[in-house]
């Protein structure tokens, strides 16, 4: 079997890549794809510890709180790129160094 | 047959490493590509790569839920948006902002931090065997209209009131 560090050791890689993403990318929907990224990086944690944990066939939180964080997600990027698409229509633009109103 | 000095790698973990490569490489691409199409498609590769990881550790039903939601759903969406919004995108500008340098140095501790944390600790190598693999789905079931019920009606209110706002939201009033 796979040992458990290498799933970690991915999901960190993956984790990392996503806070990259969200906090160096200059446009809002690469800011969005990092956040896919990070929620996507939890739920192989979330997968790999249920498989690993006492008694998985039994035992399922892991898999529903999975099955939870992709439904939030799925939430989260409707409502994320549906402000997006607001903030261009009146904007003209989705730069985030652009979107500064509320700085003062 | 001389004697190896490291153990050789089960088929398991040979196709492990290439699904993570698969996965590692795909968001590489989202993080690093100047073309926010290029992003997307590389979005694409990592979410069929942490499906792929899934299946592997056995949980099928999560790993066709992600394909259906995350690669069908997500991916669709987020492809429609930059088309919707790709004016000013191209040209001369970085695709990264300001503080692009901080936010590297920020995520590279990050990673060094949380890989030096997962190294230090006795993980098992080896998991329970399943046996029953289709008692795992019916479980799953029975567990979201038993003690899970409360939470799953939450989330149904909570992606009704999601998706409503979404298309208050991006609905053009004039």
């Amino acid at each position: 079997m796979v040992p458990l560090t290498w799933y970690l050791i991915l999901a960190a890689f993956v984790f990392s890549c996503g806070l990259f993403a969200a906090l160096g990318r200059r446009n809002a929907i690469a800011v969005l794809m990092g956040i896919e990224l990070m929620l996507n990086a939890a739920n192989i944690n979330l997968i790999a510890f249920w498989r690993y944990g006492a008694a998985p066939v039994q035992n399922l939180d892991g898999q529903i709180f999975a099955l939870f964080v992709i439904a939030v997600a799925a939430a989260e990027v409707a409502v994320g790129l549906a402000l997006i698409i607001s903030v261009y229509r009146n904007r003209r633009t989705v730069n985030l160094d652009d979107l500064d109103l509320l700085k003062g | 047959m001389p004697e190896l000095p490291f153990p050789l790698p089960t088929v398991q973990q040979v196709i492990f490493s290439m699904i993570a490569v698969l996965t590692v490489f795909g968001a590489l691409v989202v993080v690093l590509a100047p073309n926010l199409f290029h992003s997307a498609l590389g979005l694409v590769a990592a979410f069929f790569g942490a499906a792929s990881v899934y299946i592997i550790a056995e949980a099928e039903f999560i790993g066709v839920s992600q394909v259906l939601i995350y690669v069908g759903a997500i991916s669709t969406l987020i492809t429609f948006a930059i088309m919707l919004t790709r004016g000013m995108m191209f040209g001369a500008t970085s695709p990264r902002n300001r503080q692009w340098g901080t936010a590297a140095i920020i995520t590279g501790l990050t990673f060094l931090v949380l890989v030096a944390i997962v190294s230090s600790v006795p993980w098992p190598a080896v998991g329970e065997p399943i046996s029953q693999g289709h008692e795992i789905i019916a479980g799953l079931g029975r567990a979201f209209v038993n003690e899970y019920v409360i939470p799953f009606l939450l989330l149904a209110m909570l992606l009704l009131v999601a998706l409503a706002g979404a298309i208050v939201l991006a609905r053009d009033y004039k």
